[in-house]
C-alpha cells in the first residue's frame, strides 16, 4: 500500500456536530450562522480551544442568504475562538463539507498553517427566499435614479405579478428536473429495485441507533436547542415498513425511490478539527487519523450522458491509481446516501464491466465492496443531510471508527453533489 | 435572583411595612470578588490565656494589610472578631469569650465575622475541659442567630498541632467567600498544607473536575476553580453538551460528555484529565438528580436511578480517580451532599440516602490513613436553600419559607456553594479533611 503522498500529513483530530433536525423541526428559527456558531462552541468546548488563534476556519452552505456573505467569518467572531482566527466560505453544493476539510489538509500539509478548522451548514428551514426577478430590476432602476422623474419611470415598471417571490428548488438550473427525478433515470439505467434499496435505508437506521446506543457520538456531537439525537432517526426501521411507504420519484414500474429511501430536508452543521501531529501533540489532544488523498471529479448530466450523481464513481479509479490501492483494500467506506439508489448504482458500475471499460478506461472491473464495510455507523438516509454539514459529519465519525479498527486502517469518502459532481477522500487511521 | 421577599424589604415601603411587623430584612451579603480587600476594617482579635491563634491571626491580618485591635473603640466598627479559646479549662474560662465578642457586637459592620478558635472537645485532658470546649460550639450557634446585618458567627477547631494548618481556614471564614456559611464548626487537623504563592490564585497550576457543571451550582463551580487559577474539565451528560459547552468555553476549559453511571466513567475522567492536562488535582462530584416520591408511592426506578447518580457512581469512580495514576498525591476531593441529607426531606427519602451516603463517604475516606497518607483531602458541602433553576421551579410558598427560614433571612446563590468547594480545594486547607460544611445561613432545618 502506498504511503500517504503529501509530506506532512494533516491529523484528523476529532468534530462536532449538532444533532441533524427535520427541516421546519427544532431548529426552524435557527439560521445558519446560529448552527454553524453552535457546532463550532462545542468543538471549542470539547478540545479546550477557548481564545486559540487557530490558522484558518473554512466552511459553507448551500443555501445561503446574501447577508451571509461572510457566515463563517461571523460564526468564528460569534465564537469563544480567538477573533484573530481568519475564516472563509467555500462552497460545492453537497461537496462543501468534505471540500472544506481537503482545503484546510493541504494547508497543513503545504505547512502554509498548523491548525484549522473546516466545516458546513445548512437549513433548508431558514431558506434564502428572494424578490422575483422583475421586482429586482425595478428596484435596481429605482436605486440608480437621481431625478424624479427616473424614480417614477422606475416604479412604473411594478407589475402584480412581482410579488410573488422565489423559492430556492432543489432542481437542476440547467435540466429542470429535481435531484430525485435525475436519480430516478439513474435508478432505472443500474436496475436498482425497491427492495434493495429499502434493505440499504434500514441497514442505515439500523447502523445509525446501534452507534447512539453504544455512545460512539458522545464526543462527536454536542446537543442543540433541547436535540440530542437526529430527530430524522427512526431506530424501528425495517424493511417491512419502509415498503409501504408510496413512491414520490419517478413513474409506474419505474417508481422505486420512496420518503424512506431518500433523505429528507434536515438543518444542522458540522465541523471537523484538523492540524500537525505536532499541534495536537503540544495540547494533549489525540490523532484519530490522517488525510491521505482526495479526488473531485464531474460528470456530463446535462446532455444525459452520465447521470447527476455518477460523479464519485469516476473520481475513485483515479484516486486508486495514484495511491496503488484498491477499493477491496478500505476496510471501511463512506458513501453518502443522497437517495439509497445513489449508493446502489455507484456500486453496480463499478461493478460493471462494459461501464469500468467504455467510462472509467479500466482493463477491469473495480469491483464488488464487501457490504458489512459501508456506512457502519450510519449514514445520511437515517441521520438526515443538511447538504453542507454532511462532509463533517462524515470525517470526524470515520477518522474515529478507523481509530477503533487500528493503526493503519484505511478509509475511502464519498459524496455526490449537485451540478454533477463527487469529492472523495481518503483517510487512514494514526 | 434575590427573592421576590427580598426584594420587597428592600424597597422604600417594604423596608417601612417590615420593620413595624417585625418582618426579618435579608442584608445584601458581601461577596467575594478578586481584589477585594479581607475585610473592609479592624478585627478585634483576643482570646483566653496565652491565646497562641490570637497571634497567628494578627499576622495574617498584617499581612493582608487588614489592622487588628485589642478591644472595640466605641464610635467607630469593627469587621469582624477573633476569638481564641484553645487554652480553656474550663466552663468558668468561658466569661472571657462573653467579655471580648459581647460588647463589639454593637460595633460589628454589615457582613461583620465572629470566628471562635477552640480546640476539639474529644482532645481534652479533663471532662472540665470538654465540657468548655463543647461550650464553644453552643455559644457559637447561638450568636449566630443573633446576629443581624449579613454577619456570621462560626467555629474553628485546632487539634493539638495542627496551629500551622490555620491559615486557610480563617481566611475562608474572614472574607466574602463565606458569605452564606453561618455556625459551621470546622475542625482543623494535622496534614500536608502549602500556602500558595498568591492568595488570591490559590488554585495556580491545577487540574479540577466538576460532574454536573452544565448548570447551576456545577456550572457555578466550574467558574470559581477556574477564576482560583485551575483549569477545569467540565462533565456532564451528553443530552447536556449545550450548556456544558457554554461553561467550559467560559471558564477556557475542556467539556467531557459523560454519564457519570457509566462504568467506565472514572478511568475516562482519569484519561481526560492526564492527556489532555497532564494530571489530576481536585475532583468536584457534583452530578445529582431529583426524583421526588413518598417512600409509598417510590418505584424502584425512581429510588434506583437518585441513588445510582448522586452515591453508588462516585465510588465507582473513585475506584479509578483514587488509584495510581488518578488523583496526585497530595490532591482534593469534594463531594456536594445536601441539607436534605441532614434535615430529611418529605418526599426525598431517596435522595436524603444519597445525600447522606456523601457524607459517610466523605467522613470515611477523609480519615482514611491511606488517602490521608497520601496527602489528600476528602470533605462534603451540604448546600441548603440555594438559588437555582430547580429551586425556582419550587411553588411560592414552599420557595419564600426556605428563603427565610435561616439565620440570615435569605437564600444562597451558587457561587457562596462554589467558594466553599474551591476553598476545600485548596493546598493550604490540607488540614481540613473529613468534614461536612453546610452552606445554608444557619438553615433551621437539621440545625
Amino acid at each position: 500500500m502506498a504511503q500517504s503522498s503529501s509530506p506532512r500529513p494533516a491529523a484528523v483530530i476529532g468534530g462536532n456536530r449538532l444533532p441533524f433536525a427535520r427541516a421546519n423541526g427544532s431548529y426552524a428559527n435557527a439560521s445558519n450562522q446560529d448552527l454553524l456558531t453552535a457546532s463550532l462552541e462545542g468543538l471549542v468546548a470539547r478540545f479546550g480551544l477557548a481564545g486559540e488563534r487557530l490558522g484558518e476556519v473554512v466552511a459553507g452552505a448551500v443555501l445561503k442568504h446574501s447577508r451571509d456573505f461572510n457566515l463563517t467569518r461571523e460564526a468564528v467572531l460569534g465564537s469563544s475562538l480567538s477573533a484573530r482566527t481568519p475564516a472563509f466560505d467555500v462552497q460545492q453544493a453537497c461537496g462543501t463539507g468534505l471540500e472544506a476539510a481537503v482545503l484546510v489538509a493541504n494547508k497543513i500539509a503545504l505547512g502554509q498553517i498548523d491548525s484549522g478548522v473546516a466545516g458546513g451548514t445548512d437549513t433548508a428551514s431558514d431558506a434564502p427566499i428572494a424578490v422575483s426577478e422583475g421586482l429586482r430590476e425595478t428596484l435596481l432602476r429605482l436605486n440608480r435614479a437621481t431625478t424624479a422623474g427616473q424614480r417614477v419611470r422606475a416604479l412604473s415598471g411594478l407589475r402584480p405579478g412581482h410579488v410573488v417571490p422565489e423559492v430556492p428548488r432543489n432542481v437542476e438550473p440547467r435540466t429542470g428536473l429535481s435531484m430525485g427525478e435525475h436519480m430516478a433515470q439513474t435508478a432505472k439505467r443500474w436496475g436498482i429495485t425497491r427492495e434493495a434499496q429499502d434493505d440499504l435505508a434500514a441497514a442505515s437506521h439500523r447502523n445509525l441507533a446501534a452507534a447512539y446506543e453504544r455512545g460512539f457520538f458522545d464526543d462527536l456531537m454536542t446537543p442543540f436547542l433541547g436535540v440530542a439525537r437526529d430527530e430524522n432517526l427512526r431506530a424501528d426501521s425495517s424493511v417491512e415498513k419502509l415498503a409501504r411507504l408510496k413512491p414520490v420519484f419517478g413513474r409506474g414500474e419505474d417508481a422505486t425511490m420512496t420518503a424512506g429511501n431518500s433523505t429528507p430536508l434536515t438543518d444542522g452543521a458540522s465541523v471537523v478539527l484538523l492540524g500537525t501531529d505536532e499541534w495536537a501533540a503540544e495540547r494533549g489532544l489525540p490523532v484519530l487519523a490522517h488525510v491521505v488523498d482526495a479526488e473531485t471529479a464531474a460528470v456530463d448530466y446535462v446532455t444525459g450522458n452520465e447521470g447527476l450523481l455518477m460523479a464519485p464513481a469516476y473520481a475513485l479509479p483515479r484516486l486508486l491509481e495514484r495511491q496503488g490501492m484498491a477499493l477491496q483494500d478500505f476496510d471501511l467506506v463512506e458513501i453518502h446516501e443522497a437517495f439509497a439508489s445513489t449508493v446502489l448504482a455507484t456500486l453496480a458500475a463499478w461493478e460493471d464491466v462494459e461501464f469500468c471499460r467504455d467510462r472509467l478506461g479500466l482493463s477491469a472491473p473495480i469491483g464488488a465492496l464487501d457490504r458489512s464495510r459501508l456506512n457502519v455507523g450510519g449514514s445520511s438516509l437515517a441521520a438526515g443531510h443538511p447538504f453542507a454539514a454532511t462532509g463533517g459529519r462524515i470525517v470526524a465519525s470515520l477518522a474515529k471508527l478507523l481509530q477503533e479498527k487500528g493503526s493503519g486502517s484505511r478509509g475511502l469518502i464519498s459524496i455526490c453533489a449537485a451540478g454533477g459532481q463527487g469529492v472523495m477522500a481518503i483517510l487512514e487511521a494514526a | 435572583m434575590a427573592g421576590t421577599y427580598a426584594s420587597f424589604v428592600n424597597t422604600a415601603v417594604g423596608k417601612k411595612l417590615a420593620a413595624q411587623l417585625g418582618l426579618p430584612r435579608p442584608a445584601r451579603l458581601r461577596r467575594y470578588a478578586v481584589g477585594a480587600p479581607l475585610l473592609d476594617g479592624p478585627v478585634l482579635v483576643g482570646g483566653h490565656g496565652d491565646a497562641p491563634l490570637a497571634a497567628r491571626a494578627r499576622d495574617l491580618l498584617a499581612a493582608e494589610g487588614v489592622e487588628a485591635v485589642e478591644a472595640a473603640v466605641p464610635g467607630s466598627g469593627v469587621a469582624g472578631v477573633i476569638a481564641d479559646l484553645t487554652e480553656v479549662q474550663d466552663p468558668g474560662d468561658l466569661e472571657t469569650l462573653r467579655a471580648l465578642v459581647g460588647p463589639a457586637l454593637r460595633a460589628l459592620a454589615p457582613s461583620g465575622r465572629i470566628i471562635v478558635v477552640g480546640r476539639p472537645p474529644r482532645e481534652a485532658g479533663s471532662p472540665a475541659q470538654a465540657a468548655a470546649r463543647r461550650a464553644l460550639e453552643g455559644i457559637t450557634r447561638s450568636l449566630a442567630k443573633e446576629l443581624r446585618g449579613g454577619a456570621t458567627a462560626n467555629l474553628v477547631l485546632v487539634g493539638e498541632g495542627a496551629e500551622a494548618n490555620t491559615e486557610a481556614p480563617l481566611r475562608f471564614l474572614l472574607s466574602g467567600r463565606s458569605a452564606y456559611v453561618d455556625a459551621q464548626v470546622v475542625e482543623v487537623g494535622a496534614g500536608s498544607v502549602a500556602a500558595p504563592e498568591d492568595w488570591t490564585r490559590p488554585l495556580a497550576g491545577k487540574v479540577a473536575v466538576v460532574t454536573g457543571a452544565a448548570r447551576g451550582i456545577g456550572a457555578a463551580i466550574a467558574d470559581v476553580l477556574a477564576r482560583d487559577g485551575a483549569t477545569v474539565v467540565c462533565v456532564d451528560v451528553p443530552a447536556a453538551g449545550e450548556s456544558l459547552a457554554r461553561t467550559a468555553n467560559r471558564v477556557g476549559g475542556t467539556a467531557l460528555q459523560l454519564d457519570v453511571t457509566a462504568e467506565e466513567a472514572g478511568r475516562r475522567i482519569v484519561d481526560h484529565a492526564t492527556r489532555r492536562h497532564g494530571g489530576l488535582d481536585i475532583v468536584v462530584h457534583n452530578a445529582g438528580i431529583t426524583r421526588d416520591r413518598l417512600l409509598a408511592n417510590m418505584d424502584e426506578e425512581r429510588w434506583g436511578s437518585v441513588l445510582d447518580v448522586n452515591l453508588r457512581s462516585i465510588l465507582r469512580m473513585n475506584d479509578a480517580l483514587l488509584a495510581p495514576g488518578g488523583l496526585r498525591d497530595g490532591g482534593h476531593v469534594v463531594l456536594v451532599s445536601s441539607i436534605a441529607g441532614i434535615a430529611g426531606n418529605r418526599g426525598q427519602t431517596n435522595y436524603a440516602a444519597s445525600k447522606a451516603g456523601v457524607i459517610g463517604l466523605a467522613n470515611a475516606l477523609g480519615g482514611d490513613p491511606a488517602v490521608r497518607g497520601r496527602g489528600i483531602t476528602v470533605n462534603a458541602v451540604a448546600p441548603g436553600f440555594i438559588e437555582t433553576e430547580m429551586t425556582a421551579k419550587v411553588p411560592f410558598a414552599t420557595r419564600e419559607v426556605g428563603r427565610l427560614l435561616n439565620s440570615l433571612s435569605q437564600g444562597g446563590q451558587p457561587v457562596d456553594v462554589a467558594e466553599t468547594v474551591a476553598w476545600l480545594s485548596q493546598d493550604a486547607n490540607g488540614g481540613v479533611s473529613g468534614t461536612v460544611v453546610r452552606v445554608c445561613g444557619q438553615s433551621l432545618l437539621g440545625a
